[in-house]
């Protein structure tokens, strides 16, 4: 099983990356998008425990390494396939 | 007096740190690896700046978990002086030991130059050798030094006197244009309730002579050493 962990700017807060990119994509001729936001994603893979199991890893691990509660946001996304990549 | 140095593996401004204090200084100075355990034989502790851990996941996010961390801690909630500088301001924020984050810069871009200060507040143990409203001239550099915290912590900042130093013009005007980062307010520099942490973003280690285009730096050094024999002779 794999956990995908989205690590999000929280709302309102600047995000200038996102904003240079939103600009590239308008020289390009892309055109209609309001807003750009980036975000990481990290993907851990666990060995054979059960879904709770892997969301508390997950919580935790957020709480205490991933995110950084003064500016982000995360979200928990679980799924069977072994890939890790994407 | 004893001041230690801690090195991260990273760290690229420990010996900034040392030469000021020790040769310029003349304190008895340390390096602390980062596996080091306590940190009683100290009197100040100093985080200096650098790529700790390079920098991975966020800035300062996998120093603040190194073993020495635990000694700062203890070090600074028994009231020693800690001083971070540029990544050592970052580990502090997400060490929790100051409020707030440091995100990236505005511009996206690397910036390292000169820039001015504001002496925002000088009754703490880090800039009692400077006047209020007195412009320094201290260079920054970092990718990382956008000051943010929620709007209430920020006026905490305010109302408590824990924003030491403001980014400005060269006649002290605390502008957009003299805003390096992109900081909220022109923050470069805060300390903590308690006034025995403080954490700033431009290098006072990297201007201590007249040598290094400013001495300025010499003055936070100074009111750290005067402030702490002041407290030993005490």
């Amino acid at each position: 099983m794999i956990a995908k962990i989205h690590v999000t700017l929280k709302n309102g807060i600047l995000d200038p990356q996102g904003k240079t990119v939103k600009h590239a994509l308008e020289n390009l001729g892309i055109a209609n998008i309001a807003e750009v936001r980036m975000a990481k994603l990290i993907t851990l893979r666990f060995g054979d425990i059960s879904r709770e199991e892997a969301r508390a890893c997950c919580e935790e691990a957020c709480k205490k390494l991933l995110a950084n509660p003064v500016i982000e946001e995360y979200s928990i996304e679980f799924a069977d396939n072994e890939e890790m990549a994407g | 007096m004893r001041f230690g140095v801690i090195v991260f593996p990273g760290s690229n401004c420990d010996h900034d740190c040392y030469h000021a204090l020790k040769h310029v200084h003349k304190q008895d100075v340390e390096f602390v690896w980062h596996k080091a355990g306590g940190l009683g034989q100290f009197d100040v502790i100093v985080l200096p700046g650098g790529f700790s851990y390079g920098d991975y996941l966020r800035t300062g996010a996998i120093a603040r978990f190194s073993p020495v961390m635990n000694g700062v801690v203890d070090f600074a909630n028994r009231g020693g002086l800690v001083f971070g500088i540029c990544n050592g301001f970052q580990i502090l924020c997400e060490a929790g030991l100051l409020p707030g984050a440091l995100m990236r810069n505005r511009s996206l871009r690397f910036v390292c130059k000169f820039v001015h200060l504001r002496v925002e507040n000088n009754q703490t143990a880090f800039t009692n050798n400077c006047e209020v409203g007195e412009i320094l001239n201290i260079p920054v550099a970092h990718a990382e030094g956008l000051y943010y915290t929620d709007g209430e912590t920020l006026q905490r900042l305010d109302d408590n006197g824990q924003v030491l130093f403001r980014y400005c013009d060269s006649d002290g005007r605390v502008s957009d244009e003299a805003n390096p980062n992109g900081s909220l307010e022109n923050i470069a520099g805060i300390m903590n309730e308690a006034g025995n942490v403080m954490g700033m973003m431009p290098h006072p280690d990297r201007c201590y002579e007249k040598i290094l285009n400013s001495d300025d730096g010499a003055r936070l050094f100074g009111s750290i050493v005067d402030w702490t024999r002041q407290r030993v002779l005490d």
